[in-house]
């Protein structure tokens, strides 16, 4: 199933970095199971030197070389024209952001921006940049490099898919070389996350060119940690630490990305030494890993992924309006059941859809618990009784029994549905599993309604925003609230969360959206997986934190003794 | 033999108008577009995004207009350019991954040829005997393997175990700083699972294609009057048996093109191989139309050049047939 | 002609695999010790024991009652498929050969296009494009391999068209086209069903390939190629998950091909031993 994944991982699972600051909900779906959640964890996202310096490791060095496992090859190298995971992993080593989320993931940090000021109406954001940020062509950084990227991606001649949160842009005004201030039509509270990687472009190189066609999205010049050196289509792309990087020159001298598009091969390749890091499966976490030959080679890390994994009820079928249906299919499945056969115990139980650990997840949700006997007096409570005595419910003649649908080439959420399968078949409830390829299954099946049960999953963002997937204005055709979920008062509290600034208030509305979607179950939120790099021993200066372990890449290095690749400078 | 050669070349052009309709057809049914796999589920894209992605592709048109188009070019040797948001023309996707797999089948086509046609003429020649029950149980079972299976289970024992071969790619990571014997060395080295594997799996086809043509010819007249004459059996078998017995095999090669280059796709996935098979397999799932009509057309292309090849030889090698 | 296979080792052996095979796909709901979709989450990954013959699988099914069912499928898919190339097959060669001139040469030119596609892509592209059910795979399947069926039976007919008893039967009234039924057709059943046999080879192993890709038969629904492909991440932690669908495969595909080759042999007098 590898080749299927990949054209579904690559295109759905966005990166989590980018997910997070594309600001709204971020709501690109994980299409690619076992595979996506490592990828998540090859992220990099420098930080301050300073903050590195990791306990009684040997001297830091420069040289080496990493190499990673991608199972699909990039395809363009600007940002805001990419539409799938390599891409935007490629790019994020050439390219910074404005500002970031740190390592904590509770509040943005600056890059490229020294500071900012987002005035009291929250009307107006200003910027100063850093002046001692150099293209690596030379030539210098300013705002007017982000105004080109801001005109270039609201052009409607770009074929771009980002553009809709630069479109609440009323005004861009230069105010200097190193200064600008956005103006803003509404108070749009994920304005300032949206201000990322990808809103930098060298102006000096792609003025009055077609940035569609440009030869850029294939030799590019950043300004990021690292330096383009050479891409050999659908087998290695190559990186060059960046001497020059404003936050410190990287300890290992060359990135490459080696394109294996079968996962087995990927792990076979990590076993004999052909690649430095990947992620694991769960299975391979648990039981592949664990011999001594991979305790003295590799260090493997585990924490809590960007992604849930829920199962959706198409609110239009009768058979899920009545809200007893759906809190007795919540009771019916075992949802730790499912983290541990699937996941190997690798994950946790979800129970709404902020990610656990972060401040927006309410705590005081209350869950549902593994109670098939009150399953079952939910369902006969809405009418559903075995009447016929054939062990399945029915209702006016008709037996209970529905499909469950999901995508193509991602073995957890197929997993996953078996299990919810034999759980409801325990409370009389006949379930059909069924997969779909990517593309069919939401062009045929999502967007046209026609699914009674999913089991997807998406990215969780870092902005609260869910607008997309809950308000009752998102369940039109290609629209995100397919399941078709309505409710005034999570309407209004939406509408009010993107307008409002105040952390705290911010949080006592999305804290009510929660109580309501866990007292409604729309979805049955099932489980959060953890994401499971495995590393090479010699890297050192890894730091875990609750954004994983690639925040501080460019910190990394080998020990001098310990280099594996001569690389010359 | 000049008119044989344009009237075969002319009877290409329906061939190959009928197979780029068939695979326009096959696209013009599946659901979903290369623009739905970009903005699908991409909370950012605006139905207006999604409609000008659509006329940049030239999808907003009918189906027989877009065919029209892309024969147009195709008339001037265009292959158009690639849907995927590189940009690249089909051509130069293509020219990448082509000489991998014609090279990677020609070794193959070698090596099961080396192997094939001495196991087919020994097997004939002692038809029954414990070496062609032997051969034909060893050819059936690299047949009867599921070549992914076969292939993990070679790269764990002599990549992983071992360690005495690589487990994927075609090079290195350090080739560039090799001597140029290690260069080669090293490409070889890289080589050896996969060509080998192929021609594992492929080598029953061919053997008992032999065996079974040595079979007939043995059985011809002209034979048992050598035999009669007193002339032993291995220059019965090898001075006149072989050359007639070869002559069905050269066709079925040539047929045999085109499931060459399909059938790579496994291989190469799992060989992290960037040849046409795999090019081909993420082009349908991304619905990178260019490039899948470009392959089909080029595949098919190469197909009846194959089959005109052996069709010459075919004349060649016959006597009977040159007179014509 | 029994007896002649049956004087043929090889072949009688690929009979019995052949034979067997169909005992155990006929008896898989009495034979498999348990539901092939009930799962064990206390048992998962189990090597295999008195409780469970081959294992268990990644979610604690039992590889012995997913084995036998997938037996079913796989073998469903191998006679379909072929089932729908010959009746394609025997039905254009038919009539190509029968009405000769135009309808000849246009089936023919047909069957080069279709020799000239490389069928897998064919497959590949259908199969991504609808949707990989079962049926899907089996439609696709036959529809891609009917070309040499066709060739043969086209060419048994010419020649027969070409025959005195044919002319005298048509000088005696009877309409040709129940001849050919009659006559042309049961001479051309012997090599047709040959093919037949080495089809159904093939088409399991298409079947696996796809499921590596992930286009096979779609699980829960067991096939040996889709267990074959979960077998394929635990390679190193669960030899049992890849070893039976492999062997069975591979044991299975042999058969057919033994047996396949075995008849030729008996039904081709060219081929006969001295």
């Amino acid at each position: 199933m590898a080749e299927r994944a990949t054209a579904v991982s690559r295109l759905a699972a966005i990166t989590p970095a980018l997910a997070a600051l594309v600001a709204a909900a971020s709501l690109l779906l994980h299409g690619c199971g076992d595979g996506s959640d490592g990828d998540n964890a090859q992220r990099d996202d420098p930080q301050s030197p300073a903050a590195s310096a990791a306990g009684a490791d040997p001297a830091p060095a420069y040289g080496d070389a990493i190499v990673f496992g991608t199972i699909g090859d990039g395809s363009t190298l600007i940002p805001m024209l990419a539409s799938d995971s390599s891409s935007h992993e490629y790019a994020s080593h050439l390219f910074d952001g404005l500002l970031e989320y740190d390592k904590t993931l509770s509040h943005l940090e600056p890059r490229l921006a020294r500071s900012w000021e987002v005035s009291p109406d929250g009307l107006q954001i200003t910027f100063h940049l850093r002046r001692d940020v150099h293209w690596t062509d030379g030539v210098a950084f300013t705002a007017r490099d982000v105004q080109f990227a801001f005109d270039t991606i609201r052009d409607p001649k770009t074929m771009t898919a980002y553009a809709e949160d630069y479109k609440q842009v009323q005004r861009f005004e230069l105010l200097g070389d190193y200064d600008f201030r956005v103006t803003y039509e509404k108070p749009f509270a994920p304005a300032l996350a949206s201000w990322n990687s990808m809103m930098v472009l060298p102006r000096h190189l792609l003025e009055g060119k077609d940035i569609n066609e440009t030869d850029f999205s294939q030799h590019p010049v950043g300004l990021g940690s690292h330096v383009f050196e050479s891409w050999e289509r659908n087998t290695r792309f190559t990186l060059r630490a960046n001497p020059e990087y404003y936050r410190g020159r990287p300890h290992i001298e060359q990135v490459v990305y080696r394109v294996i598009p079968d996962e087995s091969t990927q792990f076979l390749e990590l076993k004999s030494g052909g690649l430095d890091m990947m992620g694991l499966t769960p299975l391979q976490f648990r039981r592949q890993t664990s011999s001594q030959t991979f305790d003295r080679g590799f260090r493997k890390y585990r924490y809590v992924s960007n992604s849930y994994t829920y199962m959706g009820y198409n609110l239009d079928n009768p058979l899920f309006q009545d809200v007893r249906v759906r809190r007795a299919f919540t009771h019916a499945i075992n949802k730790q059941e499912i983290v541990d056969v699937v996941l190997f115990g690798l994950g946790r139980a979800a129970e709404g859809p902020y990610r656990p650990g972060t401040t927006w997840l309410n705590k005081n949700l209350r869950p549902y618990g593994f109670d098939p006997a009150k399953a079952k007096a939910l369902l006969a409570e809405a009418g559903w009784r075995d009447s016929d005595g054939d062990g399945i419910l029915d209702k006016d003649g008709q037996p209970f029994s529905f499909k469950i649908l999901t995508n193509q080439g991602n073995d957890q959420r197929l997993k996953t549905a078996t299990v919810i399968q034999k759980r409801l078949r325990d409370i009389g409830v006949d379930v059909a599993v069924r997969v779909v390829e990517w593309s069919a299954f939401i062009n045929d099946f999502i967007d046209k309604r026609r699914f009674d049960v999913i089991v997807l999953g998406w990215s969780l963002s870092l902005d609260p925003d869910q607008y997309d997937i809950w308000h009752s204005s998102k369940t039109g055709y290609k629209q995100f609230n397919f399941v078709g979920f309505k409710n005034a008062e999570v309407d209004e509290l939406l509408e009010k969360g993107r307008r409002t600034f105040d952390e705290d208030e911010r949080r006592r509305i999305y804290d009510r959206v929660q109580e309501i979607l866990v007292e409604q179950q729309p979805y049955t939120f099932l489980y959060v997986p953890d994401s499971l790099p495995i590393v090479a021993s010699r890297f050192h200066g890894i730091e875990e934190a609750p954004a994983g372990i690639s925040w501080n890449f460019p910190q990394w290095y080998v020990p001098t003794a310990l280099q594996k690749y001569t690389i010359a400078p | 033999m000049l008119s044989y050669l344009a009237k075969r070349l002319a009877g290409f052009v329906p061939l190959l108008l009928g197979i780029s309709f068939v695979s326009f057809l096959v696209m013009a049914m599946a659901p979903g577009t290369p623009v739905d796999l970009m903005t699908d589920l991409n909370p950012k894209a605006s139905p207006e995004a999604r409609e000008r992605l659509e006329k940049f592709y030239g999808l907003d048109q009918p189906l027989y207009v877009q065919y029209g188009l892309w024969l147009g070019r195709i008339v001037q040797g265009d292959l158009g350019t690639s849907f995927s948001r590189d940009r690249r023309p089909v051509l130069d996707k293509i020219a990448e991954a082509l000489p991998i797999t014609l090279f990677l089948n020609v070794l193959d086509l070698a090596l099961i040829l080396g192997l094939a046609i001495p196991i087919g003429i020994y097997s004939a020649a002692r038809q029954y005997s414990l070496v062609d029950r032997a051969t034909t149980v060893f050819v059936f079972i690299g047949f009867a393997m599921p070549s992914f299976w076969v292939a993990l289970l070679a790269m764990m024992l002599f990549g992983e175990q071992l360690g005495w071969l690589p487990i994927s790619g075609l090079r290195s990571l350090d080739y560039d700083s090799m001597s140029a014997l290690g260069q080669i060395g090293d490409r070889v080295r890289h080589l050896i699972l996969p060509v080998g594997i192929a021609a594992l799996t492929g080598l029953a086809g061919l053997s008992r294609y032999m065996r079974s043509s040595m079979l007939e010819v043995l059985r011809q007249d002209y034979i048992q009057t050598a035999r009669a004459k007193g002339l032993s059996e291995t220059v019965v078998v090898y001075r006149h048996a072989l050359r007639n017995a070869l002559l069905p095999v050269v066709t079925i090669l040539g047929l045999s093109i085109p499931g060459l280059i399909g059938g790579s796709v496994i291989a190469e996935t799992i060989f992290a191989i960037p040849g046409m098979g795999r090019l081909f397999y993420t082009s349908v799932l991304m619905r990178d139309y260019p490039v899948v009509m470009g392959i089909t057309l080029i595949g098919a292309v190469l197909t009846l050049l194959g089959n005109l090849l052996a069709d010459l030889m075919y004349v060649a090698v016959d006597p009977r047939l040159r007179k014509r | 002609m029994l007896r002649r296979l049956l004087r043929n080792p090889l072949a009688a052996a690929g009979g019995l695999i052949v034979l067997a095979l169909f005992a155990a796909a006929a008896g898989a709901p009495w034979l498999a010790p348990y539901d092939p979709s009930d799962f064990d989450a206390a048992y998962v990954l189990d090597g295999p024991s008195v409780r469970h013959l081959l294992g268990t699988d990644g979610l604690g099914r039992d590889v012995l009652s997913r084995m036998l069912f997938g037996a079913r499928v796989s073998l469903m898919v191998g006679f379909v498929s072929v089932g729908i190339a010959s009746l394609v097959g025997v039905t254009l060669g038919a009539v190509a050969g029968y009405f000769r001139g135009v309808v000849d040469t246009v089936l023919m030119r047909f069957v080069d296009v279709m020799l000239t596609f490389p069928t897998f892509f064919l497959i590949l592209a259908v199969i991504a494009y609808l949707d990989a059910s079962i049926w899907n795979i089996m439609l696709v399947i036959g529809l891609t391999s009917w070309m040499g069926v066709c060739r043969l039976v086209r060419a048994e007919v010419l020649s027969l068209r070409e025959r005195d008893f044919l002319v005298a039967a048509e000088a005696l009234g009877m309409k040709p086209s129940r001849v050919i039924l009659r006559h042309a057709l049961p001479n051309a059943m012997a090599p047709v069903f040959v093919a037949g046999i080495l089809g159904v080879a093939g088409a399991i192993l298409v079947e696996s390939a796809l499921s590596f890709l992930g286009i096979g038969v779609q699980p829960p629904q067991p096939s040996w190629g889709n267990i074959l492909t979960e077998g394929k991440s635990t390679l190193g932690v669960a030899w049992w998950l890849s070893v039976c669908p492999g062997l069975a495969i591979l044991i299975t595909v042999l058969g057919y091909n033994l047996l396949g080759e075995g008849l030729r042999d008996v039904l081709d007098p060219r081929l006969r031993a001295r």
